[in-house]
């Protein structure tokens, strides 16, 4: 007869989860702690007094709405590009066999295949000619190409996974073929799609180096914003309270995808 | 009501001729099962028929009407799918009311005709459930009534149970039959299934490499096939060849009178009209193994010309593996160049020779 043996105590996987946890609750708490710290000197340990002063001196300042606002339209308008023009692509890459596919395909890979910086330098310099460094639409463009594999790859992922026989069931029935990606393509696929959505939105919202090299210096979104502070301030809290508000659209997103994706949209996003 | 017709229907893909000049004819209210081999293009075939493939040539008409190049959601047709291909995001009521709401017809008249078509395949009341909570009889099922609620004039079934376990097969295979006898729909099945074709099918229709190979009642197809592999596909078929000479055929030492002209052929006999007497000849075929299937025996014989052929025997007999036999057929058919030649009537006895 088969016995069970008693669970043993994985020692080593309890540190790792401990060290890891420390690793990534540790800095958050920290800057946390700094958001919340009216005062705070060496060497004590914890804040001499905790207080909401630089929550109250950060959105009082009309550079911070700004940057906010401008990260709310850009990821905004970088997301809904971004899907306009990938979400069909990645319906023909998954759909139709047209010539070099999969060379044009891997193409979408470039963008994150080489030194990011040294792409993002190339593309100011053309940029440069065509009077787009400083604009809004200028950072439009180079975040739309930070996009490109989130929006590409997993919708293709998303469609190829939808059964074709439930396509022509709904034809069969009557459905004309756009109604048919409406109806059944779009919700069978929109799991994985929203997920695709959602980190394009989160990517471009804290993304950096792109919009401070093509963005600056009109246009300051609040991660670059952010940075200047960290950098610029003698104050860290100015810094620490931008980050605390930064925290939130990653989080109202993650709760987004829990709820409402699923997590196996992620891995089904990328072909598990 | 419909009548199908296909003329000359011939799909190429590349090179491969999937399907090649099928013409058929569907009477009204007429069940026709294709049934073939896997490769033999009745799936195609019934693709053709529901707009999914369009033929490389030929015609595809219904009631008259060539649809040839119709698409699908405008042929007067209905599928179902061997996957059942349900929409998971919709609920029973969602998947059967999807077409009736792209005819815009008002929701009351919606709901009445689900309940009817849900009551009609035994699901009243299943209307909200999902797909996945549903067991795949049901979910067959719902998808037959997604077809049935818009009044297809053609219902197309592409092995519909080929999922299903064996029992589960048998039950809604009877149930599909019912169906459509009452609404009365002409009704054109692909299977693999010779079991289902048999129990299912007005006719059949025999398909091998993209050709029709023989159309007919399943009674006829069973006693009457065309040619060697119809024979050797429907049933059990002992397959044997030999020579005629001088208005006998001898098979692996298995001799039957054949009034044809000299010359090789095929001799073909099922195990049902082999019928087994004990003999102590020399050289006497043996029976290599018994199995008992609870109803009847099927021995499996070595004749002496190293063939083997199989015979069925009521459980009573008794045979015992290694025990020499003399088989004496009752009814035979013989081919020659993939075609009958011979077949003896019914009532005929042939007088048997064994070999020793």
């Amino acid at each position: 007869m088969a016995t069970m043996s008693p669970r043993k105590t994985d020692v080593t996987g309890i540190a790792f989860s401990v060290v890891l946890t420390v690793l990534i609750i540790f800095p958050l708490l920290v800057v946390c702690t700094w958001a919340f710290a009216d005062v705070w000197r060496f060497p004590n340990v914890i804040p001499q007094q905790f207080g909401l002063r630089y929550w109250h001196d950060t959105l009082a300042r009309a550079d911070v709405w700004s940057a906010l606002w401008i990260s709310i339209r850009l990821s905004v308008t970088v997301t809904l590009l971004s899907a306009a023009i990938c979400l069909p692509a990645a319906y023909a890459f998954a759909r139709l066999e047209f010539p070099f596919r999969n060379l044009l395909f891997f193409s979408f890979l470039a963008a994150h295949a080489f030194p990011k910086f040294g792409l993002l330098v190339a593309i100011a310099a053309i940029f440069l000619q065509l009077h787009l460094i400083g604009t809004f639409w200028g950072v439009v463009l180079i975040q739309l190409v930070g996009t490109l594999l989130f929006m590409i790859w997993i919708p293709v992922a998303a469609f190829q996974s939808v059964d074709r026989r439930m396509e022509e069931a709904a034809r069969d029935v009557g459905a004309k073929p756009w109604r048919v990606f409406w109806s059944i393509t779009l919700p069978q696929a929109g799991p994985t799609i929203a997920a695709a959505v959602l980190l394009s939105f989160v990517g471009t919202f804290y993304e950096t180096e792109g919009a401070w090299l093509i963005g600056a210096p009109r246009i300051s979104t609040t991660p670059v914003l952010m940075i200047s502070f960290i950098n610029n301030q003698p104050v860290i809290q100015y810094g620490a309270v931008l980050s605390m508000i930064l925290w939130i659209p990653s989080v109202v997103a993650l709760i987004f995808a829990r709820r409402v994706i699923g997590s196996g949209a992620f891995a089904r996003g990328f072909g598990a | 009501m419909a009548t199908l017709e296909l003329s000359n229907v011939t799909k190429q893909f590349g090179p491969t001729i999937a399907v090649n000049k099928v013409s058929l004819s569907v009477g009204d209210g007429e069940l026709v099962c294709l049934l073939g081999p896997s490769g033999s293009g009745k799936s195609t075939v019934l693709r053709m028929i529901g707009g999914f493939a369009t033929p490389s040539s030929g015609a595809v008409l219904i009631d008259g009407e060539d649809v040839t190049k119709v698409p699908p959601e405008r042929r007067p047709t209905g599928m179902v799918f061997q996957s059942h291909a349900l929409w998971s995001h919709m609920s029973v009521f969602g998947n059967i009311a999807f077409g009736l709401k792209l005819r815009r017809l008002p929701r009351e008249e919606i709901a009445r005709k689900v309940e009817a078509v849900l009551d009609l395949v035994g699901l009243a009341g299943y209307g909200k459930r999902r797909p996945h909570q549903l067991s795949g009889g049901q979910q067959q099922r719902v998808a037959l009534a997604r077809s049935l609620v818009l009044e297809p004039k053609i219902l197309l079934l592409d092995e519909p149970f080929a999922s299903l376990d064996q029992h589960l097969r048998e039950r809604l295979r009877e149930e599909v039959r019912d169906i459509q006898q009452r609404v009365g729909i002409t009704t054109l099945f692909v299977t693999h299934g010779q079991d289902e074709a048999l129990a299912l099918a007005d006719r059949i229709v025999i398909m091998r490499d993209g050709k029709v190979e023989q159309v007919d009642p399943p009674d006829i197809v069973y006693r009457a096939p065309r040619t060697p592999f119809v024979a050797g596909f429907i049933g059990t078929m002992n397959l044997i060849d030999g020579t005629v000479s001088g208005g006998r055929l001898d098979a692996g030492g298995l001799v039957v009178e054949a009034p044809i002209a000299d010359g090789p052929a095929t001799l073909a006999v099922r195990p049902e009209f082999l019928t087994l007497e004990a003999s102590d000849a020399a050289g006497a075929p043996v029976a290599h193994r018994v199995t008992d299937y609870g109803t009847h025996l099927i021995v499996d014989i070595d004749l002496p010309g190293g063939e083997r052929v199989k015979a069925m025997a009521p459980v009573a007999e008794g045979w015992k593996a290694g025990q020499k036999l003399t088989l004496r057929p009752e009814q035979i058919a013989v081919y020659r160049d993939g075609a009958a030649i011979y077949r003896s009537a019914a009532d005929q006895q042939q007088a048997s020779v064994v070999n020793g």
